[in-house]
């Protein structure tokens, strides 16, 4: 680890300034439906992925980026199976199926148009350019990472989502295994029966595990009693979560168009004041500590700065060419690409070069061994 | 530093307490092994030492458990975590975070440790454990020697004094295990750290004890010194078993001791003929593995495998942990599809099989026994295999309630039950991955006499294992993979001895003479007064 003395050290930023940085992304794509402007959004997300990805989360990205074309693809099939257009380009003639009265206002079949099509293929181009922005989120910075830099006041939950976050993956292995084991003993495993009777086992195994979790913490000291009192601490807690349900609120009413913007910001302002400061006053105890804490320093600055812009340059391209961000498809255009939202996803680009790069997972130094994980064993019978 | 008064434990809907009556004091700085049949209570007794009995696993616990002064009924796990650590059977499912250094500070973070001796510590245990250059590792990449270790530094940085462990070496393969244990010795004699261990590998851990606590089938425990304990206990590892057939004195623990007192019993045997070889009855073929080649991804699993089976073979499968046994049982079952090569078990291709077909072609006891189970009952488990599957489980784990959930039996009761349901198909090819993990002496002694019934019916049995005691015990045949290669193929008796990390104890003991198990010189003795 000689490099870490030469020049300035590599080190892993903030969680905090990553989850902000593609936050402010996500919220640029919920701005636009132009499909130049998203892919350019997906463009950024991706290359700053692979430039600065964490070592602890590698595989999720790609799965991200899948789950972002499902939801395109059936975004499209749904609205050319329900979505019939009247009007437009034809492009394939198809029969209306008559629907009963109960279903009135749906669509079954009809003809599917240029400009349905393009409709849908824009609205889920948004949808998975979001799920690209969170992806690129938990690319960067793990989750855990981003659990482990939370206020004290809110640790309680921060662990219910840890232990949450472990139950997912281990339904899906014991899912594997004991579907697996179904073959063993002759019986089959696909279809609908086999996984009726596979469900049973596999929640128990997946429960037995968490527990283990569980019972592991609670004997590594994990709840301790400090010396705060359990009425101060509920307070504290409450006073938190009551705080961000307010910031939720408003930030749901900033982001949504339609809605009088008049309650969100001082309902925004508000919610963090209860929240900072019940945190500040909660945290005051020294019950729990931290080994390296994140700092937060000028690259955080950067990173926070450069997501900004890019929604900061949608704005302004909302404001100046209005319609651009909305390509219409009555009648058909091609997408425009205003300046001033190109310049905030260049400066949203600057995270790739300017942050240092995250240290790489050193392998083989003292472990002569082939990695276990990724490799077969535990995708086998056994774990 | 430990003690128990009076102290008997009882789970609800129990006909019995687990352990009852436990008088029990452990000094400071001392390595204590609990040994103990499979279920007889071991488990529950190292948890009432942090207070995970009864706080955690519900049931009532009578009398006392103080550690350090603390009073477990006072103090929950949470609050003697300073003071107790406890690692379980499965490190991994006890890991709360992602890498080595955030876990080894995860307990001291809850302690509320300032930050400047959280860093020394870790520093301190990430050398005296030998993990210095795994630090920014993620666990789930460790080997499972690295994660024991892990596990084992990361209740220590908490500054605890007593270090409680449930099977520590018994998933692991022989340099693995040699690893924890020596760690292990170390924190005993530099740190003077209290170490209570329960463990069925006698033959790795015993010459390191002080002390052994044996918990006998009513749950009632015995407390002796590790001499006094092997010399009239029926678990015992095959060194101890030796001196006892030669009447040594003192009876030797080690496979040192018991060299430095083999001189006459080696000359002895030197003039008598060689034990057998056991010569399977030749069959004809029924596993033929031909370049068989497997790929993850870009990983190579295993490169052109050849490998030959015939009925009434029993053939070992070693190599250490990823070194691709469970690959090549998978392919055997056809859960995996071959990348290349061919492979063919009682003439057909285990992948294309399914259903009743395959299960009377080959059967396999996973390393997860518990996999296989999904009634409610062992009775009803037992009659959805049909067969005899209830009598020949009442033969390898005799006494288990028809009405008991199959997911409360022991580790050792849960394999039995498997290869109950798995041989009552009558499968031609029996595959067993790891299939001591957790069972004693007697139960493996009922294992091997099972094995060796089928194998004489005809079964071609193989079985991956690192057990070189058990391989030794019951193989004609032993491979030895490694890195997804064959690199030995051969008589047991030469592969194990070919290299000391496989060898078995008696072998150690009797080198350069041939014998392999107790048994065998036993029965050699017997025959030439």
């Amino acid at each position: 680890m000689s490099t870490l003395h030469a020049g300035r050290p590599p080190r892993a930023l903030h969680p905090g300034a990553w989850w902000a940085w593609s936050l402010a992304l996500a919220t640029a794509a919920t701005r636009t439906t132009n499909p130049i402007v998203l892919l350019l959004l997906v463009s950024v997300a991706a290359f700053t992925v692979t430039a600065r990805r964490s070592p602890h989360s590698s595989r999720s990205f790609a799965l991200f980026l899948r789950l972002g074309v499902v939801v395109l693809v059936v975004r499209v099939v749904f609205d050319i199976v329900f979505g019939a257009q009247p009007t437009g380009e034809v492009l394939v003639r198809v029969p209306t199926v008559p629907l009963p009265d109960w279903a009135a206002g749906l669509h079954l079949g009809g003809n599917i148009t240029a400009q349905g099509l393009l409709t849908a293929v824009y609205g889920g181009l948004q949808l998975a350019t979001l799920l690209v922005c969170v992806g690129s989120a938990n690319a960067l910075a793990s989750p855990r990472r981003l659990l482990r830099a939370m206020p004290g006041a809110l640790y309680e939950a921060g662990v219910a989502i840890t232990v949450a976050m472990s139950f997912a993956p281990q339904l899906a292995a014991a899912a594997v295994r004991v579907r697996r084991a179904r073959r063993l003993r002759g019986r089959p495993s696909s279809g609908v029966r086999s996984w009726l009777g596979i469900a049973v086992p596999v929640l128990e195994d997946a429960l037995e595990r968490s527990i283990e979790l569980a019972a592991a913490m609670d004997s590594r000291g994990f709840g301790r009693r400090g010396t705060v009192s359990a009425a101060r601490r509920r307070l504290v807690s409450s006073a938190v979560v009551a705080g961000l349900v307010a910031v939720a609120i408003a930030v749901y009413e900033l982001l949504d168009a339609t809605s009088p913007t008049l309650i969100g910001l001082p309902l925004l302002v508000l919610g963090t004041a209860i929240a900072c400061g019940a945190v500040l006053f909660g945290g005051r105890e020294p019950t729990r500590t931290k080994y390296r804490p994140d700092s937060w320093h000028a690259p955080e600055w950067v990173v926070v700065a450069s997501g900004v812009a890019a929604l900061a340059g949608m704005l302004v391209a909302g404001r100046l060419y209005p319609g651009s961000l909305h390509t219409t498809t009555y009648p058909l255009v091609v997408p425009q690409l205003p300046w001033p939202a190109l310049v905030g996803l260049v400066l949203a680009l600057i995270p790739a070069w300017a942050t240092s790069p995250q240290i790489p997972v050193p392998q083989g130094i003292s472990a002569p061994r082939q990695p276990v994980a990724d490799s077969p064993e535990p995708a086998e019978v056994g774990r | 530093m430990i003690v128990f008064e009076a102290v008997t434990v009882t789970y609800p809907d129990a006909e019995r307490p687990a352990i009852r009556d436990v008088e029990l004091s452990i000094p400071e700085g001392e390595l204590a092994l609990v040994i103990g049949r499979t279920g007889a209570g071991k488990s529950t007794l190292l948890k009432a030492i942090n207070g995970l009995v009864p706080h955690f696993t519900g049931g009532t616990l009578a009398g006392r458990v103080t550690v350090d002064g603390r009073d477990t009924r006072s103090y929950p796990p949470r609050e003697l975590a300073d003071v107790v650590g406890y690692v379980g059977q499965d490190p991994l499912a006890g890991f709360v975070t992602d890498s080595v250094e955030e876990e080894l500070a995860y307990a001291m973070e809850s302690l509320g440790v300032s930050p400047t001796v959280m860093r020394r510590r870790v520093e301190d245990i990430l050398d005296s454990l030998g993990l210095t250059g795994l630090r920014h590792r993620p666990l789930r990449t460790l080997s499972s020697g690295e994660q024991q270790r892990v596990a084992i530094g990361s209740v220590l940085t908490a500054g605890a004094r007593v270090l409680v462990l449930d099977e520590p070496t018994s998933a692991l393969d022989p340099p693995a295990a040699d690893d924890v244990l020596a760690a292990l010795t170390r924190l005993v004699h530099d740190l003077g750290i209290t170490v209570v261990a329960a463990e069925h590998r006698l033959e790795r851990v015993i010459q390191y004890a002080d002390r052994v606590v044996h918990v006998d089938d009513g749950g009632r425990v015995h407390d002796t010194t590790p001499t006094v304990a092997m010399e009239n206990s029926i678990v015992a590892p095959p060194v101890v078993e030796l001196g006892r057939l030669a009447q040594w004195a003192p009876l030797p623990l080690s496979v040192r001791d018991a060299r430095r007192a083999a001189d006459a019993l080696r000359a002895q045997l030197a003039t008598m003929p060689a034990p057998h070889e056991r010569q399977p009855a030749v069959g004809q073929p029924v596993v033929s593995v031909r370049k068989l080649q497997a790929n993850y991804d870009d990983l190579v699993a295993l490169r052109g495998i050849d490998l030959l089976a015939r009925r009434g073979e029993i053939v070992a499968l070693m190599g250490r942990n990823g070194a691709g046994k469970s690959t090549l049982l998978a392919h055997l079952v056809g859960l995996n599809k071959p990348t290349a090569g061919q492979v063919a078990v009682a003439g057909h291709d285990p992948h294309r099989t399914s259903g009743s077909d395959l299960v009377r072609d080959v059967g396999l006891v996973p390393q997860e026994p518990a996999d296989l189970f999904w009634a409610d009952t062992v009775d009803d488990e037992c009659a959805g295999a049909g067969g005899d599957a209830r009598a020949l489980l009442d033969r390898l784990a005799p006494g288990i309630a028809g009405h008991t959930h199959p997911r409360d039996l022991s580790e050792g009761q849960r394999l039995a039950l498997a290869l109950a349901l798995v041989v009552a198909g009558k499968p031609t090819v029996l595959l067993l991955d790891e299939p001591t993990r957790g069972l004693d002496y007697p139960g493996k002694g009922r294992l091997v006499h099972v094995l060796r019934e089928l194998a004489a019916d005809g079964t071609a049995v193989i079985l991956a294992t690192h057990d070189v005691e058990l391989a030794a015990e019951v193989s004609h045949r032993t491979v030895v993979l490694a890195d997804g290669e064959i690199v030995a193929d051969g008589p047991t008796r030469e592969v194990v001895t070919a290299s000391p990390a496989f060898a078995p104890q008696i072998a150690k003991i009797l080198a350069p003479l041939p014998w392999l198990t107790v048994a065998q010189v036993r029965a050699t003795l017997a025959v030439t007064p």
